[in-house]
């Protein structure tokens, strides 16, 4: 079986061979493939630049693999701002005696992603360090992407309005469950896929349908309760989310009901939520549910004044009680 | 015959319309009431479900409901903790427990931080995982760190049978499971006690069986319902309490122990686990529990002839059984005996919260500080809260019967 060795990250013949062979032949743009110090760019008017480091155990998820989730994270963090998704850098921290059939799926799975959302890896870089020094594979990426909005009416979180409504794009907690159900000691069978996806499409759709997205998150890490929290506190209002309004699946439920967790506090890695004028809910949804991805989107609560900072649950049954941001490790209850 | 599916297990006793007709007959019931109820839900699973679900903003105002010590991981003091530390500490060891154990503080530090110096301290799913890690691991010594009420002996006991006919010699329990109805009794004896209604535990009860809450009800005279975790489970649980006292009031009706929760518990439990219990297990003298002190007769230890698996006689030299105190400023212990409530302790989301606990209330989501904590509906303003009335006038238009 070929392996990535320490000499693979030597900068020598094994670098350039690994580089030609594996990311030229799947990455390859002209941008790239002039193999300049630096790329360079051009674009015009208003610029959005993010990065994001990715490292999850496995390295393959059903739904996905570390690859996917380099590209798509970085490339949904631009879509939050309204950013057409255009150049991206990549770097590889490689321990060694990694498989390069992996590495060459994770590097497949990259592409595949670049094809669907239309933007380039314009630069890159790689290191292997010996083993032990990481947990097989940790990738980065940098993405810069073009708005082409008027900057008055970007997305932001500091712009959520009282009388606002609330959309979440999807079923929400399917990567967490699914990471979660994949640990070996949990031992779990299931057919959860994880919601690993590009988002640019859908908020492309909307900005082109007119809807005044006043905020646009994905709900990753921290998931739909820390979302929720950072927008409440940013903003200073108050999200009233009704909570049997917040679509579910049934592998994601009965993860939860059997390990004491909740669905808002799990990652996600294509669902995101929209904050918007309340007239606007209806097409809105109906931008949204033409894409196989949101067709579960639903309306799930209002902002207001009532308690400004926080995220106030309404049950169906007339309590309520606040959301809170996860904190800690997630562990599981013990009876 | 349909299969079953997970909606079948809850979603009926999720169901918003019978929660808010309970909570309208809960309301009326309530008016007929000689006293105040203070009704103690011993289990923290409960103290979970009525905070997660706001079940205490539909109840009136003559019904409180007071937080019980039944939270494993809460009631763990110090000392306990350190001797697990201790035994992760000493060469070629890994010590194994479950799930948020982990991060209960002892005097110094707790498992999570020793775990970061590089000290291997796993926690488990399940308890079955201890014996595959210990076959992984023939050169170690493995200790299980045992933990929790009568739900989870059981588990512990079936693979400490399966440890001794797997012949392996590597591996060691320490055991610190606690009983709970000596818990009870030493909070109930308390002249100061408050408490005169009790919801007795969801999961305990299907293993040792509803039985064991009999000498409660004899000695201190007040009602006992077995409830299920359940929000509609808890609601009909208290209209039963309502319904016992109203009869105690009116025709003399002695206090009983009922079984709401009777789609999974009998009167006399798993006999099969039970049996399996006391072929290894026998009470200890005592058990000093976290915030409530020396309880006799309240914990659990290997029997003798299973000296050489019980950590605690093997690794003797290792272990101090000094009792430590709880933090000065810390009131778990108050709050355990329903004397105090989570806001009323000074440190209570200042200097404690989930992610730093000082004391163990705060650890666990079942402990009353941390479900105060996670589900802040002490932080609501009263005048929000008149969604009890709305709900009532909801139900009622309805018609729905339970």
């Amino acid at each position: 079986m070929k392996i990535i060795e320490l000499s693979h990250g030597g900068g020598g013949a094994e670098t350039q061979q690994l580089i030609q062979q594996l990311f030229y032949k799947y990455f390859g743009n002209e941008i790239l493939l002039k193999a300049e110090d630096a790329a360079v760019l051009s674009i015009e008017g208003q610029v959005a630049f993010t990065t994001d480091s990715f490292t999850v155990s496995p390295l393959f998820f059903k739904g996905g693999d570390i690859g996917k989730l380099a590209v798509v994270g970085t490339v949904n963090d631009l879509a939050m701002v309204g950013a057409e998704p255009l150049y991206l850098s990549c770097g590889f921290m490689i321990e060694e005696g990694l498989p390069f059939s992996s590495l060459k799926k994770i590097v497949q799975s990259m592409a595949k992603e670049l094809l669907n959302c239309g933007a380039k890896i314009v630069c890159g870089d790689t290191k292997v360090v010996p083993r032990g020094a990481v947990d097989q594979l940790f990738i980065n990426t940098s993405g810069i992407g073009q708005i082409k909005s008027l900057p008055n009416a970007m997305p932001s979180a500091h712009n959520l309005q009282v009388g606002d409504a609330i959309i979440v794009s999807r079923d929400i907690g399917r990567h967490g469950a699914v990471i979660l159900a994949a640990r070996e000691s949990l031992n779990l069978q299931s057919d959860l896929e994880s919601d690993c996806t590009v988002l640019w499409p859908a908020v492309k759709a909307l900005i082109e349908a007119g809807i005044e997205c006043h905020a646009l998150r994905d709900a990753t890490r921290g998931g739909l309760a820390a979302l929720l929290n950072e927008w409440a506190e940013t903003s200073q209002v108050c999200l009233e989310i009704e909570e049997g309004k917040i679509p579910l699946c049934e592998p994601v439920q009965g993860l939860c009901e059997l390990l004491g967790f909740d669905a808002y506090d799990f990652a996600n890695e294509g669902t995101f939520a929209i904050s918007l004028p309340a007239e606007q809910v209806a097409t809105a949804l109906e931008v949204l549910q033409q894409f196989e991805f949101c067709v579960n989107a639903a309306e799930i609560g209002r902002v207001s004044d009532f308690q400004p900072g926080l995220v106030v649950l309404q049950t169906p049954w007339g309590s309520q009680r606040v959301l809170e941001l996860p904190k800690g490790e997630l562990l599981p209850r013990i009876c | 015959m349909r299969q079953l599916k997970l909606q079948d297990l809850y979603q009926g006793f999720r169901n918003p319309q019978t929660i808010q007709a309970l909570a309208l007959q809960i309301q009326q019931k309530a008016t007929q009431l000689a006293q105040p109820l203070r009704i103690m839900e011993v289990c923290g699973g409960h103290t979970h479900t009525i905070m997660k679900y706001g079940l205490n903003q539909l109840l009136p105002d003559n019904i409180e409901f007071i937080h019980g010590p039944g939270c494993p991981v809460c009631i763990m003091p110090k000392e306990r903790i350190d001797q697990a530390i201790s035994l992760a500490q000493m060469d070629n060891t890994i010590l194994l427990t479950l799930g948020d154990m982990i991060r209960v503080p002892g005097s110094k530090s707790n498992l999570a931080r020793e775990r970061a110096k590089g000290f291997d301290i796993r926690a488990l799913y399940s308890p079955v995982d201890v014996l595959q890690i210990a076959q992984e691991n023939p050169d170690k010594k493995v200790i299980f760190f045992a933990i929790g009420f009568e739900t989870t002996t059981p588990m512990t006991v079936a693979v400490i049978e399966k440890a001794l006919a797997l012949t392996l010699d590597n591996l060691y329990f320490h055991i610190n499971h606690v009983l709970v109805p000596p818990a009870v009794d030493g909070i109930l004896s308390d002249a100061q006690c408050q408490i005169n209604a009790l919801i007795g535990p969801s999961h305990v009860s299907v293993i040792s069986g509803a039985k064991i809450y009999q000498p409660l009800v004899d000695l201190y005279q007040l009602p006992i319902v077995v409830s299920g975790f359940e929000p509609v489970d808890v609601m009909q649980s208290i209209l039963m309490i309502i319904q016992q006292v109203i009869a105690q009031q009116t025709v003399g009706q002695k206090a009983t122990v009922e079984i709401q929760y009777s789609r999974a518990v009998t009167w006399e439990g798993n006999q099969k686990a039970q049996q399996l219990i006391n072929d290894y297990l026998e009470p200890r003298s005592h058990f000093r529990w976290r915030g409530l002190g020396d309880i006799p007769l309240s914990g659990l230890q290997l029997k003798a002839e299973y000296s050489a698996i019980d950590a605690e006689k093997v690794f003797a030299d290792q272990l101090s059984n000094e009792p430590i105190d709880d933090h000065k400023l810390c009131i778990c212990g108050d709050i355990l005996k329903g004397l105090s409530k989570p806001q009323d302790c000074k440190v209570f989301g200042r200097g404690c919260d989930p992610s730093r606990p000082l004391g163990s209330c705060m650890v666990s989501s079942e402990g009353a500080c941390n479900a105060y904590y996670r589900y802040a509906e002490v932080s609501l303003p009263k005048s929000r809260k008149s969604s009890v009335e709305k709900s009532a006038k909801l139900a009622k238009s309805e018609r729905v019967s339970v």
